[in-house]
């Protein structure tokens, strides 16, 4: 259920400040999410002071400075540094985004960053994602036929339905659609979320896949596909800029389809 | 572990407003406050069936500061619900879902509800 204020063990306060060096010209503030299971205590926001005349442009290059010459105990996930991983996915100034594709520049101010909203948090910026890749796994997230496999050639596929793929495929799964959708943070327990729902209209129009009526039945659901209300957030937030909300209408335009 | 109480990192708390998110709870918002406002209506077709003493009763009330204060709110939720759920037919026929379409849409919803509000209004006093 909806539950719009953070449970009391998740009420952050104001953390430790780090300076910045002496002889710094051009100084850029970094909020951060800190929080750890060791020492029993409830969140905090650390202040990292950053000279950004020696951190690279992008918003991961400061948190990977931080941890190597500031802080080392700072947790993040990360890994292709190329916005192609998804590792990274985080909450930066209000909105979810990969801090290796976003610009420290684009933000005014100070920079304010959170672990992906409405989640466990394993730590620091490493939210839990055992549910999302369950639900994931839920959809049955591969090719199914039923047709003997033709001999000596592979599925094949006109351009024009392979087409049909572009905005989709491209999904990385870094969950920064789901975890910005009010619906998903009130429901995540039984609402699919916006990129599981993307992936499952991947396999729908997929021409190959023949097991289009059993998927769309198990999406048939009140809450597994329609606690989507358009809200719009996960098309507004994607970093790869693909369209979850279109896909989800895409699906409910399937359901009354099928009915005749 | 599954011992440790985690922490639910900040979600309404720190996520920035956007004009679709509000738009989107403004529907519900507005869905309710014409639920509440039906009953308002019930009273009225009640009172004129009641007789001219409860008609006037009626008038009285919606006539004063507080009555014409819900009554405007009742329109522009009426206007808005309307506007953004014509939105929500477009979007059930999966037309409009590119950004800068829903960012157009967006303002539509806020400027005609808000127009069709004040246009109630103006000829409802006889103004126009």
């Amino acid at each position: 259920m909806a539950e719009f204020k953070l449970p009391k063990n998740s009420t952050y306060k104001k953390g430790k400040t780090w300076p910045a060096e002496e002889g710094a010209t051009r100084i850029k503030r970094f909020n951060i999410y800190r929080w750890n299971e060791d020492d029993g205590e409830n969140p905090r926001i650390d202040t990292y002071e950053i000279d950004l005349d020696k951190c690279g442009p992008m918003v991961l290059d400061a948190l990977i400075k931080i941890k190597n010459e500031i802080d080392p105990t700072l947790t993040f996930r990360r890994s292709c540094r190329e916005g192609v991983c998804g590792s990274c996915a985080m909450n930066i100034g209000g909105k979810n985004t990969l801090a290796c594709t976003i610009d420290i520049a684009s933000y005014k101010g100070d920079v304010n960053i959170f672990p992906l909203p409405h989640m466990n948090v394993v730590k620091d910026l490493v939210p839990d994602l055992t549910n999302f890749y369950a639900q994931y796994a839920s959809i049955k997230p591969w090719m199914q036929t039923q047709t003997p496999t033709p001999s000596g050639t592979e599925r094949l596929q006109s351009p024009k339905d392979r087409e049909k793929l572009d905005g989709l495929y491209e999904c990385v799964l870094c969950a920064c659609c789901s975890t910005s959708c009010p619906s998903y943070w009130w429901n995540s327990d039984r609402y699919l979320g916006p990129a599981v729902l993307l992936q499952a209209y991947r396999w729908l129009i997929d021409s190959r896949d023949e097991n289009t009526g059993e998927r769309l039945d198990n999406l048939e659901d009140p809450f597994r596909l329609y606690r989507c209300h358009t809200i719009m957030n996960c098309t507004n937030t994607c970093p790869k800029g693909l369209n979850p909300a279109k896909a989800i209408a895409e699906i409910k335009k399937m359901m009354v389809e099928r009915q005749g | 572990m599954s011992d440790i109480k985690r922490p639910t990192s900040p979600h309404l708390q720190v996520y920035s407003w956007s004009l679709e998110m509000a738009l989107s709870i403004l529907h519900r918002a507005t869905g309710v406050a014409l639920g509440g406002g039906v009953l308002l209506m019930t009273w009225w077709i009640i009172s004129t069936a009641t007789g001219p003493d409860a008609y006037d009763q009626f008038r009285m009330f919606m006539s004063g500061i507080i009555g014409k204060t819900i009554l405007f709110g009742f329109t522009f939720s009426l206007m808005l619900h309307l506007c953004n759920g014509i939105r929500h037919l477009f979007w059930d026929m999966g037309k409009g879902f590119e950004l800068e379409d829903t960012h157009r849409s967006s303002k539509m919803v806020l400027f005609s509800s808000i127009l069709l509000t004040i246009l109630c209004w103006v000829i409802g006093y006889g103004l126009i």
